[in-house]
């Protein structure tokens, strides 16, 4: 037992002890559990690390070549490139002007390469997310009682905060690419799954009435009726999932990702108040476009949903 | 294209809604009252003891107020929703006992419907709605085309193939819902208050469309409506329900010349009932020759006008061949108006 201040100060007897200092668990069981799952799970990684390592080699390949990508291509490529994704998702000049000018800028300051490796993590993050994290939205929805279990693991996945699981990543798999990139899907697939199943959930009961009337199975009115008209919702949820990898991809330079995260960070350690808020705006800009884009592209989906012209 | 031959049987069709409604059943057939179960036990009587016999190929109107049961009844038809008590048999098959695929293969080939809210997909255009049922049934494209296309032609939209539904009218996508509903080739129609939702000379319009239609398709036709006029218009055959049960039942001559109970009455007290009763509902035996004709099918409104043109009291009722078989005076016209 360790001595209590309070005991000290409340010297009048230790009747009163139990009301002012909660019951606690005793502490050498305390340590001794946690001594044991830490050693476990340190057991665990010493003996599995390296298959664990081997599994995800495969990503790590695919990892390094989408950075390879889009660091090493002609920069000339990229903005191009970025100018007509954006010209595609919003037809509008504005938006293409806008998107390239913010790309101009992160050049000019030259932050072009820990830019595009930021970018291609986000991108790559986000498309696994999207793949793992629409059909686990339907799958909430369906199974109602999954659903509902699901739910709670969503809470505790956006409430833990990211430093936490970052721990037993980093104990299984080291620190580098493939651990910041678990660490990123896990930070940002909870939207995407909880808006396709609200999106879903959201569809007209009298367009539901209709695909039975005519007598669609369960299949057919979920690809010909829910999900077209649940687009718009899983849009939303698509472009909460890019703006929380983004952010994930910062906090993620603590366990070795590099890229835009890695400089602030080192403009933390070292007080580098410039460079810190260079990146920060490198980080601020690849937001926007990001965001304007996909949102450009969602609205633009939708425009046949407008009120009727009646 | 041949008149339809499916007829619809409802027979002691009874629905509660609540918690457990079987356990309820019992009570409410032996005479329990809407109120009774609704206080006692907190279960609501949504239809109560329904017995209808919709002959095929005609026009049946199910008509009511808000809250008559008059949308939960057809939905039983095509069991988009589960009765509690009773059967329903079309064409001789009991709808309540057909298997999960059996119920979506009577849905995609024996009944089509159309929504008070249309219900169109906004992701689609005109065609594409037009075409949903025949794909969901898994007809080959081109085909499912050319049909949607001769239907879209049919309701008066050519032109309109390739808009989304947004773009049109609320009368015109009430059309596109009547398209689609057509271009399944059912024998069976339901009609969910389909024109509630449609400005008055619009409705007027499509009432036109299908019974112009109906001539020529003869298909069983169930069509919900809490407009009395719009009963009274297409209804070869009206039910009226009120609180989950039905009043009367019968063609338009009777609910307007022999009206069950003042509930009735009320409904038809501002109804232009020269507008709906035929010559033939107040014949009388004819005793001149050397009067002016009606046909037996005309509307009084009509014949008045040809009393009051003709300058005569009196007019002989002749049927379809020609034959005199009554008369018909302007006293007893005016008397039933």
């Amino acid at each position: 037992m360790f001595p209590d201040p309070l005991e000290h100060a409340a010297n009048a007897g230790e009747r009163m002890d139990w009301l002012l200092k909660f019951p606690q668990l005793d502490p050498d069981w305390l340590l001794t559990a946690k001594r044991a799952i830490d050693g476990s799970l340190k057991a665990l990684t010493r003996s599995y690390g390296q298959s664990i390592e081997d599994f995800f080699y495969p990503l790590l390949q695919v990892l390094i070549f989408f950075e390879n990508v889009m660091a090493n291509a002609p920069w000339p490529l990229i903005v191009i490139a970025a100018g007509a994704l954006a010209w595609f998702a919003s037809r509008r000049w504005a938006e293409v002007a806008g998107v390239v000018a913010t790309l101009a800028v992160i050049g000019l300051l030259g932050l072009w390469v820990d830019s595009m490796k930021t970018i291609s993590l986000v991108l790559s993050a986000t498309i696994f997310s999207v793949a793992i994290g629409i059909p686990l939205g339907i799958v909430m929805n369906r199974y109602r009682r999954l659903g509902a279990g699901m739910k709670g693991a969503l809470d505790v996945m956006q409430t833990m905060p990211p430093f936490v699981y970052l721990i037993p990543v980093v104990m299984l798999l080291g620190i580098g690419r493939v651990p910041g990139f678990i660490a990123v899907v896990i930070y940002a697939v909870p939207p995407i799954i909880r808006l396709t199943d609200l999106g879903i959930r959201l569809v007209d009961k009298e367009m539901l009435e209709a695909a039975d009337a005519f007598g669609c199975s369960p299949s057919q009115k979920l690809w010909k009726v829910q999900m077209p008209l649940a687009i718009p919702t899983v849009m939303a949820g698509i472009n909460q999932t890019i703006m929380m990898a983004l952010g994930m991809v910062v906090i993620a330079s603590m366990i070795g990702v590099q890229g835009l995260g890695l400089n602030v960070l080192q403009a933390i350690a070292n007080q580098y108040f410039t460079q810190g808020i260079f990146n920060g705006f490198a980080i601020v800009g690849i937001a926007i476009i990001f965001d304007r884009i996909s949102q450009a592209y969602g609205r633009r989906l939708q425009k046949h949903r407008g009120a009727s012209h009646d | 294209m041949t008149k339809s031959q499916t007829s619809i049987e409802i027979r002691n069709l009874y629905k509660i809604f609540g918690a457990h409604p079987e356990a309820h059943v019992e009570a409410v057939r032996r005479g329990m009252s809407k109120e009774e179960l609704g206080a006692r036990h907190s279960h609501i009587l949504g239809l109560n003891d329904i017995n209808i016999s919709m002959p095929a190929g005609k026009i049946q109107v199910i008509m009511g107020l808000s809250g008559s049961g008059k949308s939960t009844l057809i939905r039983h038809i095509n069991r988009l929703i589960e009765p509690t008590w009773g059967e329903i048999v079309i064409g001789g098959q009991n709808v309540l006992e057909m298997s999960e695929t059996e119920l979506r293969d009577f849905r995609r080939t024996g009944t089509a419907m159309v929504f008070q809210k249309f219900a169109l997909l906004p992701h689609r255009t005109v065609i594409d709605n037009v075409t949903f049922g025949l794909e969901v049934r898994g007809v080959d494209a081109a085909a499912a085309r050319a049909t949607g296309l001769r239907w879209i032609e049919r309701v008066g939209l050519k032109g309109f193939e390739n808009r989304y539904p947004n773009e049109l009218s609320g009368g015109m996508q009430q059309r596109v819902g009547l398209a689609r509903a057509l271009s399944n080739d059912t024998s069976i129609l339901l009609m969910d208050e389909a024109y509630s939702a449609l400005d008055p000379l619009i409705r007027t319009d499509m009432q036109t469309m299908l019974l112009d239609l109906q001539k020529e398709l003869g298909k069983t036709i169930v069509f919900i409506t809490h407009d009395l006029d719009e009963a009274l218009r297409l209804g070869d055959q009206i039910v009226i329900l009120r609180d989950g049960s039905i009043v009367q039942q019968g063609n338009s001559q009777d609910i307007l010349l022999n009206p069950a109970d003042d509930y009735i009455q009320r409904f038809i007290k501002d109804v232009n009932r020269g507008r709906y009763i035929r010559v033939a509902s107040v014949i009388e035996p004819a005793s001149e020759s050397a009067l002016p004709q009606v046909p037996a099918e005309m509307m009084l409104e009509d014949a008045v006008k040809v009393l009051s043109d003709a300058a005569a009291s009196a007019a002989n009722v002749i049927d379809a061949a020609g034959r005199i078989i009554g008369a018909v005076t302007l006293r007893t016209i005016m008397s039933v108006l």
